[in-house]
């Protein structure tokens, strides 16, 4: 199990860059949720990943302590989700406002800020 | 409690503003007012802190380290006293130099959340507050950057955006590896902890993930691509407040990090931060040398004046941590001076480009006097605020047998000073443009050149008598060096 969520996680990572390499704003976009995704779920199974143990809830004890899921990632993770997906709305909303200014949606073409000499011309 | 003074004028304060969304005048006066009280407050504080040593508070009533603890040590003091200085002049100055519909739209109101979180994060004692405070101050100054929408902020505002995420995502992911290796987050539980983990590496592993997230946020070489394409995009006052604050911000947290937590592995860590102070050093002022526009040649200096602050935590005594601490506050001071310097020559010409400013020192001598006070700061000429600091650092790294990098930082200082000399040749000795003369020269207005001239003040003042600053920061050192004082006050209270 241990396995299989570590390569999930990888393949998160690495799809997430290689998305935000291009120059389009969708594969931008695509690529910064899958990059929240993964770090949020990287802090999730922090804790380590249990079976049928909430920490909190109560029921049938086990023998120790370290059966239970850990609860703090579990608090952190929604801390997390909130946060990233703010910024994320905030990052589309963003790139709309971007593309009706400039009639653009490749990144390249994104340097006004470099050259300001040549563009005030 | 005075601890939480510094954060609850500002929440009060911002939603106060937000009552009065259609009336900018009276956020204004709130906003004003706010920043005059959380002086008061920041220097009674930094009084406290200085004579009595750390206080420390847990929010939410559960005792260290399970619930959220605040801590005021010397450095967190002085961070909070400077970021309000500062945060006061920027927002006289942005009293003239932000126009009427970014104020209707909200100004103010972000203005004093961003603060919030900067205050936030030099006072959390737990490195996911912390987290939640950065995120606090970068969403602030996402709307801060982009507010207005002209084009060029957009564009700014889009890699700002970007990077600041991705480098949240590391901070975050460092949280949770941390978390895994030592079972704790509050910081001082984690110094302790983290002296007896089994396996070091992965808390090396955990460093490099924090130097990352915070090198972004720092603008350390070679992460610093962001800063030059977007800080110079929106309004002066926003961009000195950005300038001085938010990547010192990151500094601060550098600071924390590797003098509180990351002490283990010195030979590799602080190893590494030496080296990337140099080329940090090296490739912001060469940077700044290439540039044709007063904005982003600033802008470039903001990058190599970092390095000195990462050099002072690299040599690792205390001395140079009390000239990394002195450094900050003088750097914070005199680079605001110089975007807000910066933004009046601008309106003077018309334009921020060296080829098209000329004429300051013919039709406004006191302006000129000002800049020389900064800029002949920034460079370290004595008996100026920069001297002091280069002094200290090139004197810490001398008895700790550096010659490279005192080498390295005293050579950026003369490119430093040749870099100034060019914005002086060019915006303040020659006459005007011939396209501008016969234009109205128009008058400077008091509420922008009152922010310069305190500015300056203070760059003379601690140029003057530098001994104050210096004993606060050389106490401040002593309490990062030596973190028991620390440890024992946030564990043993409830």
């Amino acid at each position: 199990m241990n396995i299989i969520i570590a390569l999930i996680i990888g393949i998160l990572f690495a799809s997430s860059i290689y998305l935000m390499l291009h120059q389009s704003f969708f594969r931008l976009i695509l690529g910064i949720i899958i990059f929240g995704y993964a770090t949020i779920f990287f802090l999730f199974v922090i804790g380590g990943v249990t079976e049928n143990s909430p920490a909190l809830l109560g029921g049938k004890l086990p023998s120790s302590i370290s059966e239970l899921a850990d609860p703090l990632p579990q608090a952190l993770t929604l801390t997390a989700i909130v946060i990233s997906i703010g910024v994320q709305l905030f990052l589309i909303v963003l790139l709309k406002r971007v593309y009706s200014a400039t009639g653009t949606d490749d990144l390249d073409e994104l340097n006004v800020t470099d050259d300001l000499d040549k563009k005030l011309k | 409690m005075l601890i939480y003074l510094p954060l609850l004028i500002l929440l009060y304060a911002a939603i106060a503003c937000l009552l009065f969304w259609n009336k900018p005048k009276i956020q204004e006066y709130l906003a004003v007012s706010a920043t005059i009280g959380l002086l008061g407050v920041a220097s009674l504080l930094l009084k406290n802190v200085y004579q009595d040593g750390i206080i420390s508070s847990q929010l939410g009533g559960w005792s260290a380290p399970y619930g959220i603890t605040l801590v005021a040590d010397t450095f967190s003091a002085l961070m909070i006293l400077i970021s309000s200085v500062t945060a006061l002049v920027c927002i006289i100055y942005a009293h003239d130099n932000i126009d009427k519909l970014r104020k209707s739209k909200g100004f103010y109101i972000i203005f004093l959340f961003m603060l919030f979180g900067i205050n936030g994060a030099f006072l959390a004692g737990d490195i996911f507050n912390l987290y939640v405070w950065f995120e606090v101050m970068l969403v602030a100054s996402f709307v801060l950057l982009s507010l207005g929408s002209t084009k060029a902020q957009l564009e700014g505002a889009v890699k700002y955006v970007v990077l600041n995420f991705i480098a949240s995502g590391f901070f975050l992911t460092g949280i949770g590896l941390l978390y895994r290796v030592t079972g704790t987050l509050n910081m001082a539980s984690l110094s302790m902890v983290i002296q007896e983990v089994k396996s070091p590496e992965l808390v090396t592993l955990c460093a490099l993930f924090f130097l990352l997230s915070f090198g972004i946020k720092a603008a350390v070489f070679p992460l610093f691509f962001w800063l030059p394409a977007s800080y110079h995009t929106p309004p002066m006052a926003i961009t000195g407040l950005m300038a001085g604050l938010l990547t010192k911000v990151g500094v601060y947290a550098i600071i924390r990090f590797f003098t509180l937590l990351f002490v283990n592995n010195t030979d590799f860590t602080h190893t590494l931060l030496l080296i990337i102070s140099g080329l940090t050093m090296v490739t912001g002022v060469l940077g700044a040398i290439a540039q044709k526009d007063t904005r982003k040649l600033l802008s470039f200096h903001i990058i190599s004046q970092i390095g000195y602050m990462i050099m002072g935590l690299a040599i690792f005594t205390p001395l140079a941590i009390a000239g990394a601490i002195f450094y900050i506050i003088h750097n914070i001071i005199v680079k605001t001076n110089l975007f807000l310097i910066s933004g009046i020559t601008g309106k003077i010409n018309g334009s921020f480009l060296l080829k098209k400013s000329g004429g300051i020192y013919d039709h406004y001598p006191y302006l000129a006097l000002l800049f020389v006070i900064s800029a002949f700061s920034l460079a370290g000429i004595p008996p100026l605020s920069g001297f002091w600091g280069k002094f200290t650092l090139a004197k810490a790294g001398l008895e700790n047998g550096d010659m490279m990098i005192v080498a390295v930082s005293l050579i950026v200082g003369l490119l430093t000073l040749f870099s100034m000399t060019k914005i002086w040749s060019k915006v303040f000795w020659p006459a005007m443009p011939e396209s501008q003369v016969n234009e109205q020269r128009p008058p400077v207005k008091f509420s922008m050149i009152l922010p310069v001239v305190l500015l300056a003040a203070i760059t003379l003042y601690i140029g003057l008598f530098p001994s104050l600053l210096l004993d606060i920061a050389m106490q401040a050192s002593q309490q990062l060096l030596n973190p028991e004082e620390y440890i024992s006050v946030v564990l043993n209270k409830n």
